[in-house]
């Protein structure tokens, strides 16, 4: 252990109620939102995201229409908590500065304004609205491991411009490894305002979930992204409860009570997994060849449908180099592997 | 023959060059001016190399050139929060604007679904919607023409290197245009639109999807022929208008996959998106030329006093 790790104070975000909402094909109720969200809270997790998994804008046909609108999650599980607070995600091309004051009307008191790592500047009028508006206002360059670390760091500049108080390193595809983390991390903390808070989000699709986030913390992230029972895109997010106890072990103050948020993870939030969240071979593939975590269940099921394997088409997916929300392709690319075979 | 009206060119950018490109070769535009505000414009440049006048001091720069010059049409190729202003400018002067920004003042056009509607009706400003709403409406009116679609989805995915600082900015403003158009014009009763960036190298070619709901079972048939109609529609004036996939049904889903390459006049084929947008602005300005040389706009400044 790092003598400069212990004594560090982290806030953990929890993305079950949004992540989530990829393996769980938008459908969560609003009771089990509710009710995950009561025990998120009473465990102490500090900041809860809830929306579409595609962020506030993201029902379609393209990512799935969930049960409920934005509007009605939010709703239910803002009038539940008592002490969390309540994030929402917001890709610009998908979601709008109307879905933005939607969500600061309703209460949310966090805007997570994501683009692909390159494409900072289609947030400008999101991240400057926002922080107009009174929010915590973060900045989310997806797809991170795309882009070399000097080059992330223009990109969270500029976001930091607009007005982002907080500035993340996504691994979407569950890609990077801890020195990939290191090297970003470090630089943005090295190159950001000292008041610009630095943030990690992980997918589990290497088991990287935690020594990642480890990793993060150590060289200067204060902010990170976990699931309860690990759910989210991919094989996961990093499984929240398992890092909190890893934190705890370690000195690393999370505010969170470990055996309160097992709890919730073993009964609230596994009996509502369609399919276990774990590395399947899938998923590995995912992580190993750098794609997009929510890609997963399009490719399984247009890999059904048109008679071709789901692996194949998430490699050619990543060959494509394709990025966050392009799950249009997915169909696209398995009907022409099913016209090419042999 | 047509007699060809002076036009000017507003914004040195992607968009605004690669249109004068094309209207460098129009029997009925002849491109005149071409304005910016950057001294330092690749696309000023490009058009003083081919005899256009310019200035650097946006549109103010121009005005008081407009009746010595008879412009009779404007394009605007810059961006939605300064369209508005441009708008009012060339409207005072009397001349008819056809704007390349989402700012949607002005009735929408999509050639080959409504660029008939929009003869004889005097409009002095014509919108193209957006370059993926030029890419996806004429599918979304293919469906549409066929049976009821109660929604229509649409999603454009283009290189970054052919989004310049004006469709950065105006992200929301494309979502939201697009949308309208694919409602008002493709004949959805909702529309969505999403727009992606990747950055890939070597940059890929425009991609189009278009997904609609059928209100009742779709009539697969009548629909592939009808999509397959209105492809060589748009093919007449983008040749690398390409179906790629489908149209595939599952359900009430009719899902349409496209491919737009560029004829790479300005920036590299890739750039469909650029080139279907002034494509079908420049093809706008050709069917309303023979009536603004007609006087038909009363403009202040008629042919014979210029």
């Amino acid at each position: 252990m790092s003598p400069t790790m212990s004594a560090r104070k982290i806030i953990l975000h929890d993305m079950c109620l949004r992540d989530g909402m990829h393996p769980k094909r938008h459908q969560i109720t609003l009771e089990q939102m509710q009710s995950i969200a009561r025990g998120l809270d009473e465990a102490g997790v500090p900041l809860i995201e809830v929306t579409h998994g595609d962020g506030l804008g993201g029902a379609s046909v393209n990512y799935g229409f969930p049960l409920h609108t934005d509007e009605e999650y939010l709703r239910a599980v803002i009038g539940t908590v008592k002490r969390a607070k309540i994030s929402a995600l917001l890709l610009p091309g998908i979601g709008t500065v109307e879905h933005l004051r939607l969500a600061k009307d309703l209460g949310v008191a966090t805007i997570r304004v994501a683009t692909h790592c390159t494409e900072a500047d289609v947030s400008e009028q999101h991240i400057s609205l926002a922080r107009k508006l009174g929010l915590d206002t973060v900045g989310f360059l997806m797809m991170a491991h795309m882009l070399e670390p000097a080059k992330l760091v223009e990109q969270a500049l500029l976001m930091e411009s607009y007005g982002a108080n907080c500035i993340y390193c996504t691994d979407s595809a569950g890609y990077m490894l801890p020195d990939d983390v290191k090297a970003r991390i470090s630089l943005l903390r090295e190159r950001l305002q000292p008041d610009t808070e630095i943030g990690f989000h992980g997918h589990h699709n290497l088991a990287m979930g935690i020594a990642n986030s480890l990793a993060a913390v150590e060289c200067g992230a204060v902010r990170i992204d976990g699931s309860a029972a690990g759910l989210g895109a991919g094989a996961g997010n990093t499984p929240l409860e398992v890092f909190n106890a890893v934190c705890h072990r370690m000195g690393i103050d999370t505010g969170v009570d470990v055996m309160r948020l097992a709890d919730v993870a073993e009964e609230l939030v596994t009996p509502i997994m369609d399919e276990p969240i774990r590395i399947d071979r899938d998923s590995l593939v995912l992580g190993y060849a750098g794609v997009y975590s929510s890609f997963l269940l399009f490719a399984k099921r247009a890999a059904a449908k048109y008679g071709v394997g789901s692996a194949d088409i998430l490699i050619e997916m990543g060959r494509m180099k394709t990025v966050g929300g392009q799950e249009d392709m997915i169909e696209d690319v398995a009907i022409n592997m099913a016209r090419n075979k042999p | 023959m047509a007699q060809r009206i002076n036009a000017a060119l507003i914004g040195s950018g992607n968009i605004g060059t690669d249109l004068m490109m094309k209207a460098l070769r129009s029997a009925e535009i002849n491109p005149v001016w071409m304005v910016g505000i950057d001294p330092a414009s690749d696309g000023l440049a490009r058009a003083r190399a081919h005899g256009l006048k310019t200035t650097t001091e946006g549109v103010d720069g121009l005005l008081p050139h407009l009746a010595t010059d008879d412009i009779r049409i404007a394009f605007d190729a810059t961006s939605a929060y300064v369209h508005h202003e441009n708008a009012r400018k060339m409207r005072e002067a009397g001349v008819v604007m056809i704007d390349l920004t989402p700012a949607a003042i002005g009735p929408f056009c999509v050639p080959p679904v409504n660029l008939a509607e929009h003869a004889g009706r005097r409009e002095m400003n014509v919108n193209m919607v957006t370059c993926g709403g030029q890419a996806t409406i004429p599918m979304v009116a293919a469906v549409s023409r066929v049976q009821q679609v109660d929604y229509a989805e649409i999603v454009a995915t283009v290189a970054s290197r052919s989004a310049g600082p004006g469709t950065r900015k105006n992200i929301d403003e494309f979502t939201r245009t697009t949308a309208h158009g694919i409602e008002s014009v493709g004949g959805a009763k909702r529309g969505k639109a999403i727009i992606i960036l990747n950055p890939a190298e070597p940059p890929l070619i425009m991609r189009d999807t278009v997904h609609c709901l059928t209100a009742t079972t779709p009539n697969q048939q009548a629909i592939t022929e009808s999509v397959k109609k209105m492809i060589a529609e748009v093919q007449r004036y983008v040749p690398g208008y390409t179906l790629k996939n489908g149209p595939v049904f599952d359900g009430n889903r009719v899902s349409i996959y496209l491919e737009v390459e560029g004829l790479g006049d300005y920036l590299p084929k890739y750039a469909g998106n650029l080139d279907i947008m002034t494509a079908a602005a420049l093809r706008t300005a050709e069917m309303l030329a023979p009536e603004i040389a007609a006087g038909a706009y009363g403009q202040t400044n008629p042919q014979s006093g210029a």
